[in-house]
């Protein structure tokens, strides 16, 4: 943000023109989520009704128990509580660590092992998904259990090239040089100098990574079952009846996206931030 | 380039051997130690992990694509067919099909979201109260769940009780049955995506945007080139290397989908992408082989295909907007 601040580049003053259209974009972006709300606060016969209703009504309370009554939603939450929890601080901890690597040690092979991972950005999930299941379900037996939805997510190569990226401006090198002649143990330095500096790149990240683990629907389809779900399986679950109550799926995808948003509304600002500095950053 | 930058700081770096050490301690050696083993240490978490559930799996798929494995056939794990599945692949009505579903779509949903994001990153680049809420307004949709907004978009594109059709109804336009047309469900299928998605790329540009001098825009003013004119020969050749990072990007992102097409359909069986697989993605298709149909040979092969094709996309992308900045 200081960035933002201390530019002196002038820019054009926006006129009305400008905030009517930035108006209608942002109530486009909003207007799902708000009708989401609509809908989840209402009877399912009272959404399907024309016109439209467009105002919330006083069912929420009642859909949510309902949601909850009807679906292994609570352990659904608390899984994905536990594989978002899990993975977000094994990953901020190893992409630290790794992007501090990259970023301030010398060692032989820094430049193509950095290649290489930014290589492996590229290759789709789909790609190793049936050998994956099978490691999984005939070799270490985890199908359906948490552990096949942790482990391989634990690091990963954006975490990894995002703290890289973080880490070059944000430690100086005559820190890291001063610490070693006092004698410091990489170790030390990592204590003192790096977890310090790195805080708010890392509060970014495990905020990205936290939302993209909740959110994940692909792998948990495949080696999980509607008997050990995560919210995203159950949300599925919910709308794949033949006859559905739609607002009772629509009060499911609100419970499912609450903490998220939660989340977001309280460090927003930080995300825009991590976001944008990433973007300029080659 | 990265490599060399690595050798010449290792140039650069004061040589602690040669000096006179006659009594090296423990303490010394140990230090030594730490500094040649600690980045290899910080650096193995990830690669313990991508080799063993991102590389291993993969090249396993390469290997299983030669063979004639299915599931539900005991003994059909190891027969070795060559380039069969592949030969088949190239005769499969199927896959062509999801090849064409997967373009069409791709290309539905990133063309708009981009050059929306770009307009409204240059609307954000403007100086304004309230810029930090803006930006958090655009930025929401992205931090919603592939299988939440799907299924919030399939209630909003529903035939009878829809609300988009309602608001078409308004202008005159007939009941559209959305799941049905192969136009209309990829239509609604990149609508998803683009929402989700506009809102994060304009803020990729925007970073780009405030990294261009405003002298530039004040010299092009003087000469009397428009706001237009300026927009399209100042600041879209300044954001070139981010407009070609946000094309392959949502390209790749682009031909993976999944989530979306899958409950999107209101079918038995959600992965044949519609009544007509009018759309059912590459994705789709290759799960469709392995989960519904247990033929993981044939599948590998599908994902396989599906790699290529992505590596191929990506790379004519690159291409092309190489050529568009050697053309200027």
């Amino acid at each position: 943000m200081s960035r933002g601040r201390s530019r002196t580049t002038r820019q054009l003053t926006a006129g009305r023109g400008v905030y009517a259209v930035l108006g209608v974009a942002v109530l486009l972006s909003l207007f799902p989520l708000y009708w989401t709300l609509v809908a989840a606060s209402r009877s399912n016969t009272e959404i399907h009704r024309m016109p439209p209703v467009l105002l919330p009504g006083g069912r929420l309370w009642h859909n949510v128990t309902q949601v909850f009554a009807q679906t292994d939603l609570r352990l659904a939450m608390v899984n994905s509580l536990v594989v978002a929890g899990t993975v977000t601080a094994s990953v901020v901890l190893t992409s630290t660590l790794g992007g501090f690597a990259f970023a301030k040690l010398r060692f032989r092979g820094r430049g193509p092992l950095l290649a290489s991972v930014v290589a492996t950005m590229m290759v789709p999930t789909q790609l190793g998904i049936i050998p994956l299941y099978i490691m999984m379900a005939n070799w270490f037996h985890w199908a359906d259990h948490l552990q096949a939805l942790i482990v391989p997510a634990a690091a990963n190569a954006f975490g990894l090239f995002f703290m890289r990226q973080y880490l070059l401006g944000a430690v100086p090198d005559e820190l890291l040089d001063a610490g070693r002649m006092d004698g410091c143990t990489t170790r030390g330095l990592v204590w003192h100098v790096v977890l310090p500096a790195a805080r708010p790149a890392m509060s970014v990240l495990g905020m990205l990574t936290f939302m993209a683990s909740w959110n994940d629907f692909y792998w948990p389809k495949v080696v999980m079952t509607q008997q050990n779900p995560t919210v995203q399986l159950t949300l599925s679950e919910l709308a794949s009846g033949y006859i559905k109550d739609y607002s009772l799926v629509l009060t499911g995808a609100l419970v499912a996206s609450a903490p998220v948003l939660v989340a977001f509304l309280l460090m927003g600002r930080q995300i825009i931030d991590g976001i944008m500095q990433g973007a300029t950053k080659g | 380039m990265a490599a060399s930058t690595a050798a010449a700081r290792g140039a650069r770096a004061p040589a602690p051997a040669p000096a006179p050490a006659p009594a090296r301690t423990a303490g010394h050696r140990w230090h030594r130690l730490d500094r040649t083993v600690s980045p290899y240490l910080y650096l193995s978490p990830f690669f313990l992990v991508f080799g063993v559930f991102g590389l291993f799996p993969m090249l396993y798929t390469g290997y299983v694509s030669f063979t004639a494995w299915r599931a539900d056939r005991p003994g059909s794990q190891g027969r070795w067919v060559g380039f069969e599945n592949y030969r088949r692949l190239l005769d499969d009505p199927f896959f062509w099909n999801a090849v064409k579903n997967t373009l069409g779509i791709g290309v539905l949903a990133t063309l708009p979201q981009l050059l929306l994001a770009l307009g409204l990153a240059h609307l954000l680049n403007y100086r304004m109260r309230g810029r930090t809420l803006l930006r958090l307004g655009v930025l929401l949709p992205n931090v919603t769940s592939v299988a939440a907004v799907t299924l919030i978009f399939v209630q909003l594109f529903g035939r009878d009780f829809g609300l988009v059709n309602w608001f078409l109804s308004l202008f005159g336009v007939d009941h559209v049955d959305w799941q049905a047309g192969t136009l209309s469900s990829w239509s609604a299928i990149a609508a998803i995506v683009t929402w989700r998605w506009t809102g994060y790329n304009a803020l990729l540009y925007l970073a780009a945007m405030q990294s261009v001098p405003f002298e530039l825009y004040e010299a092009a003013a003087l000469d009397g080139a428009s706001r237009w004119r300026q927009f399209r020969s100042i600041t879209v050749p300044m954001l070139r290397p981010t407009i070609l990072f946000t094309v392959i990007v949502s390209t790749i992102g682009a031909l993976q989908l999944f989530g979306e097409p899958m409950l999107f359909s209101q079918q038995q069986d959600p992965t044949t992408g519609g009544s007509q697989h009018q759309f059912q993605t590459l994705a789709l298709y290759s799960y469709n082989q392995f989960w519904g149909r247990f033929k993981y040979g044939y599948g590998a092969a599908v994902s396989w295909a599906m790699f290529l094709l992505i590596v191929l996309v990506a790379a004519v992308n690159f291409l092309a907007a190489r050529r568009m900045r050697g053309a200027e």
